[in-house]
């Protein structure tokens, strides 16, 4: 478990990042490690170059504008967790990150190292399927911007493309008052999730839905929206039916499976999961003080 | 200043400082002058036949010194196998060779050792070892590999069955004949590895000039091994030293000799520098010796009062590609079986089945926990059956304190009968159920049904062979400084035995344990050594201990009592010196007079050791030292009760553990806090048993849990507060009054996390007939329930 022989580059700028990716075509780059180095060590990837941008300082920085909440890749984990806008912005993501790995591998791991690892239930992937994210993705000369459903591409894969950076995630948030819930089933605490989903909600004056957003993930290879689900419920009165409603929908998703885990206990997790988050979220709205 | 008894008492202990201050020394933390690095070459098929090896590749990379195959190891390594420690008449024994001949039998199999400058170039070398191998039908599971059409584990096999024996007491038949209740379980169970935090690793340097071979090996006892490489390498006894230092965890698999040993010992008398070798987590995953599959097919007979009349059945048990430890696992499985309750009549068939799979051999526990689970899951069905208290139905069956010792009647590992020393069954389990209110429990779980809560209770109970023979030894040595040492072949895995056995030659000494130097796990320094692993090493070493010390005590009292022309029986030893006793209105040990009247240690083993050109004082042996190996007639047997409660969210199938009470007697405690942290760590194990350790591997018998990701440890989130009752029944069968606690937690906490879930889940008529269970497999039970309100 030692990775083959690579060569290591240590920029401290955007550019030079951007360059040395122009330059290399055999590159990886490494944020926080904390999927790429067990990677290398296995020897599942034997990168050539690796461009490490821990030095770019530029990369790391969350800034809460009106509509979006937008974080640089390099981002840590940990800092989003601790992060007094975000805290007060959008409360699910500090929910969310709370289940992502450990103390220990949060304050190493980025936000846009799990994005770009992309794996089917990481939280971050699952908090920007349900905030419709954009991806900022930056190559020497020329910068995109995609939504998911363009940068989704399927299991660990991104519409990111060799010579290309992931810079900045933004978020679309949500205006408050709104109702969230993150209800997740991993096997022990920390573990990659088999199921996780989201909901975000607002609710008329007289209780019905008037905004909704579901995602899950580790269901299928990329987190999904529960986009029709979504689309017929608003005006709706939440409540038993509804949640159930949710529940079959997101059972209807197409699920892996694996040496470990079989289709049909995805499917079931999602079900049950959805339920609760819904109930969850609708309780918490009509819970907070709506002043 | 040392008055107090050591034994009994929790002083902290002596290896934590270096542990804690990072001054343990492990062997990879050993480094020596021109030493190489080592990586293997595994196989990576299950079943194959090796038709070529070039290597030429990687010999051609700088930095590589040799890449070594089965025809490149020096003559006595092609010729001989791996010995067979424990034979069997019944067993058609298979061992395998240092590196693999023309078959391989598992994945991870060595087939070649690659050495280098160092380990990256080691692996970068592996890759372009090109092998071609002739793939093999493979045996997965052990069930259907005894099946006579099966393809062969190896290709020379007869059948894969490689040992059926008989474990037999009374008149079955009859027993089966007399009552109509009989009720019949198949019960699979499967446990995982070891996974200690230290992987396994060796260093080997061998001095040309000596002709001596030195070995480094994370290992629970060098002497083993030192004999294993005697016997392959065909030396003489003081040409091999081995040496085990700090060791981060042995748990069983490090008990066993590998092939990896072999070979880096090899390398380095082929090479002359020396080797190192660390497995690496990959390697441990599928070269590492681990437990795996049970199947159980039994029936028990029970008359109208549940009283049990005969057990029978069959054991299909996965022993993997070779034979490294015989059956001395699935044997000791089908000893526990009757564990603390009358079993008049037993008959167990054991089928040994060899599959292409890496050993199987004892991991903590060593087939007991599944032994337990067996016989606890038959006294559940019984309950159900009855409509009685599972307590109920245990106390009606417990062996009484009355009747020890007890006679088993079945023949244990050792050869002879188990026959347990003593304990008191019903007390333990009365202790674990009064701990957890056991009575109040039938309400608390109506009450939380009534909120949607389903929690649920389960009881084991175990009786565990400890203490196994022959023996273990210890030499203790007063130096003519009066510095004290205890060296002992035991070896330490995280067992403590720095403070316990220190605590044991304190008292005959009179000092504190700080005044006594404890060495283990060098062949060097004691000449015959078992090693420290079946919960033996405390009545063993510790027997040994006390007995080496009280001579050596004796002997300076008799020394002194010369010197100071007193009576040795006024003598006594304390702080260092032996002066004369503090008698009750007599001259005390605080009064100066007294104080006068003394000597040291120091000064009676110049003595001893004699003085050049004088004749020792009437003829007496030179040194203030003595060696004892004490030897146990038998095996001395503790007991232990786990009660355990659990909540299972129905919807996802989470089991959560809300309280774990464990109550055992492991006789006379050395250590109190020691003991409980082997507990600990033994019902940490359990609940990884019961809850998460999954081996997987395909039908091909490829692995498929080959990382932590995969094969999932209980994590500290996992593992509630252990409530620990103790209980003391002194062993009369060694001078401390000691059983063995190593494995304690482990042995009857499976059965009952499992017994709970059922339990919780009785509303639903689930039953749990397999360990581990998973959130998924519950799920799977439940059916349409599970659905909760989403139905
Ligand atoms: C014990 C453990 C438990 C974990 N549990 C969880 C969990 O529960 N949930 C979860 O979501 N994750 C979990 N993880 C993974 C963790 O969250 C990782 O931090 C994350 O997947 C990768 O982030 P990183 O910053 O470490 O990226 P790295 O490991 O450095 O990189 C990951 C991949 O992304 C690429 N990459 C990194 N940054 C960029 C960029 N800016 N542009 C383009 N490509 C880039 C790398 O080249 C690499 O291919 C766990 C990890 C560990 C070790």
């Amino acid at each position: 478990m030692k990775p083959a022989r690579f060569t290591y580059h240590d920029p401290a700028a955007i550019a030079d990042v951007l360059a040395l990716l122009a330059e290399h075509e055999d590159s990886r780059l490494l944020a926080g490690g904390q999927s790429l180095m067990p990677m290398m060590n296995f020897r599942f990837v034997q990168p050539a170059h690796l461009i490490d941008l821990n030095r770019v300082a530029e990369l790391g920085y969350i800034r809460a504008d009106a509509g979006t909440l937008a974080f640089g890749a390099m981002t840590r984990q940990r800092q989003i967790q601790r992060d007094a806008n975000v805290q007060q912005a959008c409360p699910i993501m500090i929910e969310a990150l709370s289940h992502v790995g450990h103390r220990q591998t949060r304050a190493r791991g980025t936000i846009g190292g799990s994005i770009s690892h992309f794996d089917p239930s990481a939280e971050l992937c699952n908090m920007a399927a349900l905030h419709d994210a954009q991806f900022v993705l930056a190559r020497k000369g020329n910068q995109r911007t995609l939504g998911f459903d363009q940068f989704a591409r399927g299991y660990l894969t991104t519409a990111i493309e060799p010579g290309e950076m992931l810079q900045e995630i933004r978020l679309q948030r949500w205006a408050k008052p709104y109702g969230f819930a993150f209800e997740e089933f991993a096997m022990r605490h920390g573990d990659f999730a088999i199921c996780a989903v989201s909901v975000l909600l607002t609710l008329t004056g007289s209780g019905a839905i008037d905004a909704i957003a579901i995602a899950v993930s580790g269901v299928a290879p990329t987190p999904q929206r529960l986009r029709g689900f979504e689309a017929a419920a608003r005006g709706q009165m939440p409540g038993h039916a509804l949640c159930r409603e949710a529940a079959l929908q997101a059972a209807a998703i197409e699920a892996m499976s694996d040496a470990y885990t079989t289709a049909a206990y995805r499917t079931h997790l999602a079900r049950v999961l959805t339920y609760r988050a819904l109930e969850k979220a609708v309780a918490r709205f009509k819970s907070q003080d709506m002043t | 200043m040392m008055s107090e008894k050591s034994f009994g008492t929790s002083p902290k202990r002596k290896e934590d400082f270096d542990l804690l201050t990072g001054r343990g020394r492990f062997v990879d933390d050993i480094v020596l002058p021109g030493m190489y690095a080592a990586a293997f070459v595994r196989s990576p098929l299950a079943h194959a036949r090796i038709k070529s090896i070039d290597a030429s590749a990687a010999l051609a990379m700088p930095g590589v010194h040799a890449v070594i195959s089965h025809h490149d190891l020096p003559a006595t390594l092609r010729e001989r196998r791996l010995p067979l420690f424990v034979p069997h008449p019944t067993l058609t024994s298979r061992m395998q060779h240092a590196l693999a001949k023309e078959e391989v039998c598992y994945v991870g199999e060595p087939v070649a050792v690659v050495v280098a400058d160092n380990r990256y170039l080691a692996e970068d070398a592996l890759h372009l070892v090109e092998i071609d191998y002739e793939p093999l039908a493979a045996v997965s599971d052990c069930k259907a590999g005894a099946r006579p059409d099966a393809p062969r584990a190896h290709a020379d096999l007869e059948s894969n069955v490689v040992s059926r024996m008989l474990s037999s007491v009374g008149d079955i038949d009859a027993a089966f004949r007399e009552t109509p209740h009989v009720f019949k379980e198949e019960i699979f169970q499967h446990r995982g590895g070891a996974f200690f935090m230290e992987c396994r690793g060796v260093i080997a340097s061998y001095d040309a000039v000596e002709g001596a071979l030195l070995v480094y090996v994370s290992s629970q006892g060098p002497h083993r091994i030192k004999r294993a490489l005697l016997d392959l390498f065909d030396l003489s006894d003081t040409q091999i030293r081995v040496v085990t230092p700090d060791v981060g965890g042995g748990f069983g698999p490090k008990g066993s000799f590998y092939a990896e040993y072999a070979a880096i010992a090899a390398c380095a008398m082929m090479l002359g520098h020396p080797v190192k070798w660390i497995e690496d987590r990959r390697e441990n995953f599928v070269a590492t010796h681990q437990e795996r599959d049970q199947y159980w097919d039994v029936e028990i007979a029970v008359d109208a009062e549940a009283r049990i009349r005969g057990l029978r059945g069959v054991l299909t048990h996965d022993n993997g590609a070779y034979t490294p430890w015989g059956i001395v696992l699935p044997w000791i499985s089908v000893a526990t079986v009757p564990g603390p309750y009358i079993v008049p009549a037993y008959h167990i068939e054991l089928r040994s089945v060899l599959t292409n799979k890496v050993m199987a051999t004892p991991v903590r526990g060593a087939g007991r926990p599944e032994g337990v689970v067996v016989m606890e899951r038959l006294m559940d069905r019984i309950a159900r059956e009855f409509k009685l208290d599972p307590a109920e139905v245990r106390r009606r069956n417990f062996i009484q304190p009355s009747q020890m010792p007890y006679n088993v009647g079945v023949i244990f590992r050792d050869g002879k009968q188990v026959v347990y020393d003593s304990g008191d069954y019903p007390a333990c389990q009365d202790a674990a159920l009064q701990t957890i209110d056991y009575d109040a429990f039938r309400a608390r779980q109506a009450e939380a049904r009534l909120k949607g809560r389903y929690i649920g209770i389960g009881i084991g109970n175990a009786v565990e062979g400890t203490g196994l023979g022959p023996y273990e030894g210890a030499a203790v040595k007063v130096a003519t400084n009066g510095r004290i040492t205890v060296s002992t072949g035991a070896t330490p895995q995280g067992q403590s035995h720095k403070t316990t056995l220190a605590q044991i030659a304190a008292d005959q000494f009179g000092v504190s344990i700080d005044a006594i130097r404890v060495e283990t796990g060098d062949t060097s320094k004691i000449s015959q050594g078992i090693g420290t692993f079946a919960a033996r090493t405390a009545v063993n070493a510790g027997s040994s201990v006390h007995l080496a010390s009280v001579k050596v005590a004796a002997k300076a009292k008799a020394i002194a009592a010369k010197l100071l022309d007193v009576r040795e029986e006024d003598l006594e030893l304390r702080d260092g010196y032996v002066q004369l006793a503090a008698l009750p209105g007599g001259p005390g040990a605080a009064s100066d007079n007294a104080r006068q009247v003394r000597k040291s240690l120091a000064e009676l083993a110049v003595v001893a050791a004699g003085m050049p050109g004088f004749a020792m004082q009437d003829g007496a042996e030179p040194g203030l030292e003595s060696t004892a190996y004490f030897t146990a007639p038998q095996s001395t047997y503790a007991n232990g009760t786990a009660v355990v409660e659990v909540e299972v969210d129905i919807e996802t199938g989470r089991v959560t553990i809300l309280r774990l009470v464990l109550a055992h007697d492991c006789g006379m405690l050395i250590n109190p806090m020691v003991v409980e942290g082997q507990v600990m760590g033994g019902v940490a194990h359990a609940i990884g048993n019961a809850l998460f350790e999954r081996m997987l591997y395909d039908d091909q018998a490829q692995p498929l849990s080959t990382n932590f990701g995969e094969y999932l440890l209980p994590l500290a989130t996992d593992v509630p507060r252990i409530e620990i009752v103790h209980q003391e029944t002194a062993s009369p069968l060694n001078p401390l009054g000691i059983k063995g606690a190593g494995e304690s937690g482990t042995i009857p906490t499976i059965a009952p996390i499992i017994a709970a879930v059922e339990d919780a889940l009785s509303p639903f008529g689930v039953r749990i007939l397999e360990a581990p269970i998973t959130p998924q497999r519950i799920v799977e039970l439940l059916g349409d329930a599970a659905l909760g309100r989403t139905r």
